[in-house]
């Protein structure tokens, strides 16, 4: 079997051997349920669809998928067993994607359990249920992106604490980079391709039409690079961070 | 075999490992000594490619450990500093997934965790959180993944650290064991250890090598090897043997203790004198009460190359 889904499965396993697994899955699911139902006005709408449910995603992962990726390896780096690790017959690339794809398994499998919400809106009308599925794979592929980040970060301290505040903020900025909040910070100095290109960065804008239900080729592809950037910059931060 | 070819190690202005080289083969059982950040974690480290020398190359069974480091590493067993593993793991679990990241398959994946498992005593908490166990237990944990391969080359550092006396034993009889066809090293600063289980020693100090030979010569080293202590019947023939020891050729001085019966003979350095020293007893038809030889001590040895000052 590869290295890499050795790994993963000895990852997956301790999610469900501490109580990390349960107080997330519990908190992931209380939080998803009262802001569909009371912020986003789900019954009020009077409309078959999930969109009250997804449009709080964003904010949700925000907070909680940092403090699932915070201990990635800042926690290995704290105990030592990053020695161990890298002195094992696995690569980095292994070991990031290893640890990374059962970071993304998990917060799946939270995902996976709001399926009540799913049951819940087609047991009071006819949903579009090809998009809600969109809408889920959508939410998976953000949570990724959220955990690329989240990993990498993690990767460059020791101190979990430390990890978790960096990435919400790395992450609120990738999630408000559409907005005058972040853009403003570059428009004064910045030339307006760059600008433009930070405006197009924003996890908001383009989860916003899959939380719709919409599929555009171009959102899948921004999440995957989005993936694929911070996990090869955590192979980086990691080969030159590991010893420290 | 294991070549470290001018290897050097550079911590932003500290020097941890300036220009080491050397080479171990099957069989050796070498022991890095050294006071506490003399370099030889950082050593170890270099060796099993968790991290990369600054300057110079290390070759384990030909293989470059910076260009071709998996090969390496599948070669090596190591015990990190500390024995660090996943604490919230049992041992059990623990091990099987070090046998499968190792490629361990079937029958002989069994028969080995079976192995480790006698071996380290680690049955009865094999279904314990290793956070849980002591720390006897969790090195003897770390040494049960580090030799559960049964890898060519062992690298240990500190082994014994936390083990009680027995345990410590035990470790000791495992590594003497395996010392047959596998390059062991160890790094301790516990002298007995390496009196008990090296066949070569390292003395590394701020980085640099100052001393290589066997144990045993490394302590003949020690000013006060080969002493002889002596306490005769009488005050008058410990002073007539004490004259006459004077007059033999490897002996550089002879000292009479206050009580009048006892006197130490020092021989000249790397000389014996107990052949002429009972050849002389004979002779006067003396018969002391008591006779021993103080062999080298390696702490005194140890000391005073770590310090700078002469033996």
């Amino acid at each position: 079997m590869n290295a890499a889904m050795i790994l993963f499965r000895r990852e997956l396993r301790s999610y469900f051997a501490t109580p990390v697994a349960y107080v997330f899955i519990v908190i992931f699911l209380l939080l998803a349920g009262s802001f569909t139902f009371f912020l986003g006005g789900f019954y009020e709408r009077g409309q078959a669809d999930l969109s009250p449910f997804f449009s709080f995603h964003p904010w949700l992962y925000l907070f909680l998928v940092p403090a699932l990726s915070m201990r990635l390896w800042a926690e290995e780096r704290k105990s030592g067993s990053v020695e161990l690790l890298m002195t094992l017959p696995i690569t980095l690339l292994q070991a990031v994607m290893g640890k990374f794809l059962a970071a993304w398994a998990f917060t799946g499998i939270a995902l996976a359990l709001t399926f009540p919400m799913w049951l819940s809106v087609n047991y009071l009308g006819d949903p579009d249920n090809g998009a809600i599925l969109a809408a889920y794979l959508g939410s998976l592929l953000m949570a990724g992106a959220f955990l690329a980040i989240g990993a990498c970060i993690s990767a460059t301290t020791r101190n979990q604490v430390v990890a978790f505040i960096l990435t919400v903020v790395v992450c609120f900025g990738f999630l408000l980079s559409g907005f005058p909040l972040v853009l403003e910070l570059f428009r004064d100095w910045a030339p307006q391709l760059l600008v433009d290109t930070i405006s197009s960065f924003s996890f908001l804008t383009h989860f916003n039409s899959i939380s719709k239900g919409v599929i555009d080729l171009r959102d899948l592809l921004y999440f995957s690079a989005v993936i694929t950037a911070w996990l090869a910059a955590n192979v980086v931060v990691l080969d030159l961070k590991k010893a420290e | 075999m294991i070549e470290a070819q001018s290897v050097s190690k550079r911590f932003g202005s500290l020097l941890a490992v300036d220009q080491l080289s050397f080479s171990v083969n099957p069989g050796e059982v070498l022991g890095f000594l050294g006071p506490n950040g003399a370099g030889k974690s950082t050593t170890m480290k270099m060796i099993t490619g968790f991290i990369a020398p600054t300057e110079g190359r290390i070759l384990v069974y030909g293989h470059d450990v910076e260009n071709d480091p998996i090969q390496c590493k599948q070669q090596i067993g190591y015990l990190p500093e500390g024995a660090p593993s996943y604490g919230e793991m049992n041992p059990l679990a623990f091990l099987e997934f070090i046998a499968d990241l190792r490629g361990l398959q079937g029958a002989h994946r069994r028969q080995r965790l079976d192995y480790v498992i006698d071996k380290l005593a680690l049955e009865s908490v094999l279904k314990q959180n290793i956070d849980t166990l002591s720390k006897g237990f969790k090195r003897r944990v770390g040494l049960a993944q580090a030799v559960l391969h049964d890898p060519r080359v062992l690298i240990l550092d500190e082994p014994t650290d936390g083990l009680d006396p027995n345990q410590k034993h035990e470790v000791r009889d495992l590594i003497r064991d395996m010392s047959n066809d596998k390059i062991i090293i160890i790094s301790t600063h516990i002298l007995e250890e390496v009196e008990a289980v090296c066949n070569r020693a390292m003395i590394i100090s701020r980085g640099k090598l100052l001393a290589d030979d066997t144990p045993t010569n490394l302590a003949a080293r020690s000013p006060g090897h080969n002493t002889v202590h002596l306490v005769m019947g009488d005050s008058s023939q410990a002073a007539n043997l004490a004259t006459a020891l004077e007059q033999l050729d490897p002996v550089s001085a002879v000292e009479r203790l206050d009580d009048g019966l006892s006197l130490k003979a020092i021989p000249d350095a790397g000389q014996e004198i107990l052949p002429q020293l009972q050849q002389l007893l004979v002779e006067k038809g003396l018969a002391p009460c008591q006779l021993y030889v103080q062999r080298g001590k390696l702490d005194d040895v140890f000391r005073s190359i770590t310090t700078g000052a002469r033996p």
